[in-house]
């Protein structure tokens, strides 16, 4: 596939970089230093120019793309480059945007700004933040097939009752699969006689009503209700829609905002939320306020600096769950290392957003695990695949090493894999993969 | 030395001469009515030529130009001044009564021009009937010009909170002061005629249906005109005690409908939503305000030794004078002077209530005084958690610090004048030898000043301001005028930043 990312940020260079192994990538930026050093780092093609310059899109050949990634700083450049893209070929057009006002409109109509797929990567990683509170304990979960299927990653403490059981006696959940066991660098797939041991991380894939349910056996607490103190530091957009969705599932959030004018359009933009103006590192506020108290507090400053003093903080005072939000991804593992319960780096979102449609776009969704180790997909199966048609006993053989079908949904109705389950042509299958054979598994779908 | 004046006067002028123009049509009303009675016409022929003469020489001298906030407040200022002026032409010239007096005469025509329904008459029946209607049209029209004022002109200049009111869609397509209020008063004209009208056909049935016996079409009429408008004249030396129950509730409606936002009512009729009131935090709190002090008074009249009434009466007394009282129309069922000090200071604290924001009603206003209490709960809040950053919500919209601010001084200013006007009163009645209590004269100045009309003892339900001195009425009809047209307009010409920088 020929693609082209038009800016060549953070965002941008991620994003070539994990295509440039499997696909033609055109890198375009304005700044001659940044192609030049990009040329030079990467396997790609750069070209210097505007792209919203309808000539310098024509120079990247337009006409023969198949996918166009606008992913600059700038909301207005990344929907102008999608709708001139559009006018010179039919490429698939993603942009990337910061204000989820853009995402508004072009959900109410889905050919607006002549792109294809939008991805807000504030929203995305507000949503995957509120996600991970909703499961206590859980690392990381996404949903699939709208909703109706869900993965989860759970990390087992110590103090787990699930600690040094078997899989077949954890397992108490008829529609919960056990897709994987990550222990230290490597993952296995859970036989029934499989033990589990603290530290290992836990991967399910189920309906949402048995992943809830099965949460509170790695920890028994509840999942958060309207008593539980859940505190936002910094009203940055991630803060703000982090409290916001919060605000929708019922809960009363704190949001703790150092600035005056912004601590004021976030108190007139959340009603259910206490927003308070104050320095978030200052301790004798953070006991005034009872933040120790707190059942999770979610670090989402401006800076990877003040969120990991902020962590640290509220990790020293004893707080139970920390969540921050961590700009430089080679600081995700540093975070979790000093014991910060979840990292989310926004990029790693945006980028697993935006990759799942370099799939051959039969992956309809996808979820990447442990640094790219392995990934969650979810595939609509065509009526030549051959997949369909045979109980999935028989499929074992012809399927790659290392992949286990988690959860199938047909109609829009969840259908718990067995052996002896048939799988049709239009039925959505969400798979456990190991990252190598991900592009195989793909093209059986 | 020139002194460069920066108000384009001219264009305030302007206005007010179209004002006046219009104020002959509503004029000819009694004269049609002293007509049909065989009465005295000059008083109206005199009012109408005056009215006119006036409106051609100040649109001689006018300018055309864009109305600001200052040409408007001096437009508003002048508007109300001199209608009352001119209002009070048929009662100086039909020279009955204590209106033949001037001051009398203007106080009567302030009361009536600013709903106050406060009054100097001592005899009702030496009154012609042309001119007891004259004092209902006047009224009418002062509740159909505060309409216009606080929805087109206040709420655009933002007078002590004003423009919190619901006004998302409300005449949306004119963005021009000028246009915008031809459009509101031809839209809030439509709706009031409307209510008026039904009014007059629901007071008029029942009374050929035979269960209101009194409430003649000219007593409809009367009463539809001043209860719509919150008012409170009645030809009736009674007032509303002259009137069967059934007639007193519907009057109670319409008191109520008169003191709801219309541009509240507009929405709920033009989207055919009546939950559209429940929504509103404003309408909530203005019924539930009603009801508490209604249930207060009623319960301190059932426990009140000296008063023997039967259960329906007490509850529809009680009912109509808190009504009356919060909504600022001044009507009563009944002289609830006689009644106990307990059930008398309720309605005193009634007095400082008002209806909503965007009605007829004067007074504070319960919008404000929802956001006050708002202001003071978050005050408690913010004590316990100093970092708390809490915007006032309105039926759920934030309302900017600096509207919470104007609230706060609307309020305090409105205290502190009923206040001034209290010692006022008590002194000036001490300078010539009469005894006025504290209460009456607290009762009174808020009563005139917030324009609601009854007080207690002289200036009772059923009494007279006549007996006060005539420099005491002038200060009260100079009060009725400020606290009419919410109060800042009128001060601020008299500061020199308004006529200077």
């Amino acid at each position: 596939m020929r693609v082209i990312v038009i800016g060549a940020g953070q965002v941008g260079t991620n994003i070539a970089a994990s295509l440039a192994s499997t696909h033609d990538v055109i890198v375009i930026d304005i700044d001659e230093d940044r192609t030049e050093q990009l040329a030079y780092e990467l396997d790609v093609l750069t070209l210097t120019g505007d792209g919203t310059d309808i000539d310098v899109l024509r120079e990247a050949d337009i006409g023969e793309v198949d996918m166009v990634i606008a992913s600059t700083d700038t909301d207005a450049v990344n929907l102008v480059a999608c709708g001139t893209a559009k006018t010179a070929g039919d490429p698939f057009t993603i942009a990337r945007v910061k204000s989820h006002r853009y995402l508004r409109a072009w959900e109410d109509a889905e050919d607006a700004y002549g792109v294809d797929f939008m991805a807000c990567s504030d929203l995305r990683t507000a949503e995957n933040i509120v996600q991970v509170i909703g499961l206590p304990a859980a690392v990381d979960v996404d949903p699939f097939a709208g909703g109706l299927v869900q993965m989860a990653e759970f990390e087992i403490p110590s103090d787990s009752p699930i600690a040094n059981q078997v899989v077949s006696e954890a397992d108490q959940f008829d529609s919960l699969t056990f897709a994987a066991i990550f222990r230290e660098d490597h993952f296995e797939l859970p036989q029934g006689n499989t033990h589990i041991q603290a530290g290992d991380s836990v991967v399910v894939i189920g309906s949402p009503e048995s992943v809830q349910g099965f949460a509170p056996s790695v920890v028994p607490t509840q999942t958060p209700d309207r008593a539980d103190e859940l505190v936002v530091v910094g009203g940055s957009k991630i803060g703000y829609h982090t409290a916001r969705l919060l605000e929708e599932r019922n809960l009363q959030p704190k949001l703790i905002e150092q600035d005056t004018t912004r601590a004021r359009e976030l108190a007139e933009a959340l009603p259910n939320t206490l927003v308070m103006e104050h320095d978030a590192t200052d301790v004798e506020f953070l006991a005034h306020e009872h933040i120790d108290d707190a059942d999770a507090v979610i670090a989402a400053l401006d800076s990877d600096e003040k969120n990991l003093l902020l962590s640290l903080l509220a990790k020293r005072i004893g707080v139970d769950r920390i969540i921050a939000v961590v700009d430089t991804g080679e600081y995700v593992d540093l975070f979790e290392e000093i014991g910060i319960d979840v990292a989310i780096n926004p990029r790693l979102v945006m980028a697993e957003e935006i990759t799942r449609f370099t799939r051959e776009s039969v992956a309809e969704n996808i979820t990447v695990l442990e640094e790219d180790l392995a990934e969650v997909l979810e595939l609509e199966l065509s009526e030549n695949s051959p997949l369909v048609d045979r109980p999935i006993r028989e499929l074992v053989g012809d399927l790659p090493d290392s992949t286990v079908i988690g959860a199938i949904t047909r109609d829009h109705t969840f259908i718990t894999p067995r052996g002896d389950t048939t799988l049709k042509p239009g039925d959505h299958v969400v798979v456990f993969v190991e990252t190598e054979f991900a592009d195989d598994i793909t093209a059986m779908a | 030395m020139t002194v460069r004046i920066r108000v384009a006067w001219r264009v305030s002028l302007g206005l007010t001469g179209t004002v006046l123009s219009y104020l002959a049509v509503p004029l000819v009303f009694p004269l049609a009515v002293a007509i049909y009675y065989g009465e005295p016409v000059e008083p109206f022929l005199v009012a109408i030529a005056a009215t006119l003469v006036l409106a051609v020489g100040m649109n001689a001298v006018s300018a055309d130009g864009d109305l600001g906030v200052r040409e408007a407040f001096l437009a508003v200022s002048l508007i109300w001044l001199l209608v009352a002026i001119i209002g009070a032409i048929p009662f100086l010239v039909a020279g009955t009564g204590t209106t033949a007096h001037l001051v009398n005469a203007l106080f009567e025509s302030m009361s009536g021009i600013t709903t106050t329904g406060a009054t100097v008459m001592v005899d009702f029946d030496a009154h012609p009937r042309s001119i007891m209607m004259w004092r209902q049209v006047i009224q009418w029209l002062g509740g159909l010009g505060i309409l216009i004022l606080a929805t087109a002109i206040l709420s655009e200049v933002g007078v002590g909170g004003a423009q919190l009111m619901e006004s998302e869609t409300w005449t949306a397509t004119v963005s021009k002061l000028t246009p915008r209020i031809a459009e509101t008063a031809r839209i809030l004209l439509g709706l009031y005629t409307a209510i008026t009208a039904l009014a007059v056909v629901a007071l008029y049935g029942l009374h050929r249906l035979g269960v209101a016996p009194n409430m003649t079409l000219y007593n409809a009429v009367a009463h539809a005109l001043t209860s719509v408008a919150t008012a409170g004249f009645s030809p009736e030396p009674a007032s509303a005690g002259a009137f069967s129950p059934i007639a007193q509730w519907i009057l109670v409606a319409c008191m109520l409908v008169g003191a709801t936002s219309f541009i509240l009512i507009y929405f709920v009729l033009t989207e055919e939503n009546p939950r559209r009131f429940l929504h509103n935090e404003e309408f909530r709190f203005y019924l539930g305000a009603i009801a508490l002090a209604a249930g207060l008074v009623a319960a301190a009249v059932t426990f009140d030794p000296s008063i023997n009434l039967e259960v329906e009466e007490t509850v529809r007394h009680a009912v109509f004078n808190t009504v009356s009282l919060v909504t600022t129309t001044g009507y009563a069922s009944t002289d609830f002077d006689v009644w106990s000090p307990a059930a008398k200071h309720v309605l005193f604290a009634c007095m400082f209530l008002g209806g909503m924001v965007g009605s007829t009603t004067c007074s504070i206003k319960t919008l404000r005084w929802l956001v006050v209490l708002k202001a003071f709960s978050r005050e408690l809040f913010t004590t316990i958690h100093p970092a708390a950053v809490r915007p006032i919500r309105v039926s759920g919209s934030p309302v900017d610090e600096e509207t919470v601010r104007d609230i706060y001084g609307f309020v305090l200013l409105s205290l502190v004048l009923a206040f001034g006007l209290t010692v006022f009163i008590v002194v000036d009645a001490a300078r010539v030898g009469l005894r006025v209590s504290e209460f009456e004269a607290m009762g009174a100045a808020a009563s005139t000043f917030l324009n609601i009309g009854p007080a207690f003892g002289r200036a009772g339900p059923y009494g007279t301001y006549h007996t006060f001195p005539t420099t005491t009425k002038t200060a009260m009809i100079v009060l009725m005028w400020v606290g009419r047209i919410e109060i800042i307009p009128v001060l601020t010409l008299f500061t020199r930043a308004f006529w200077r920088s």
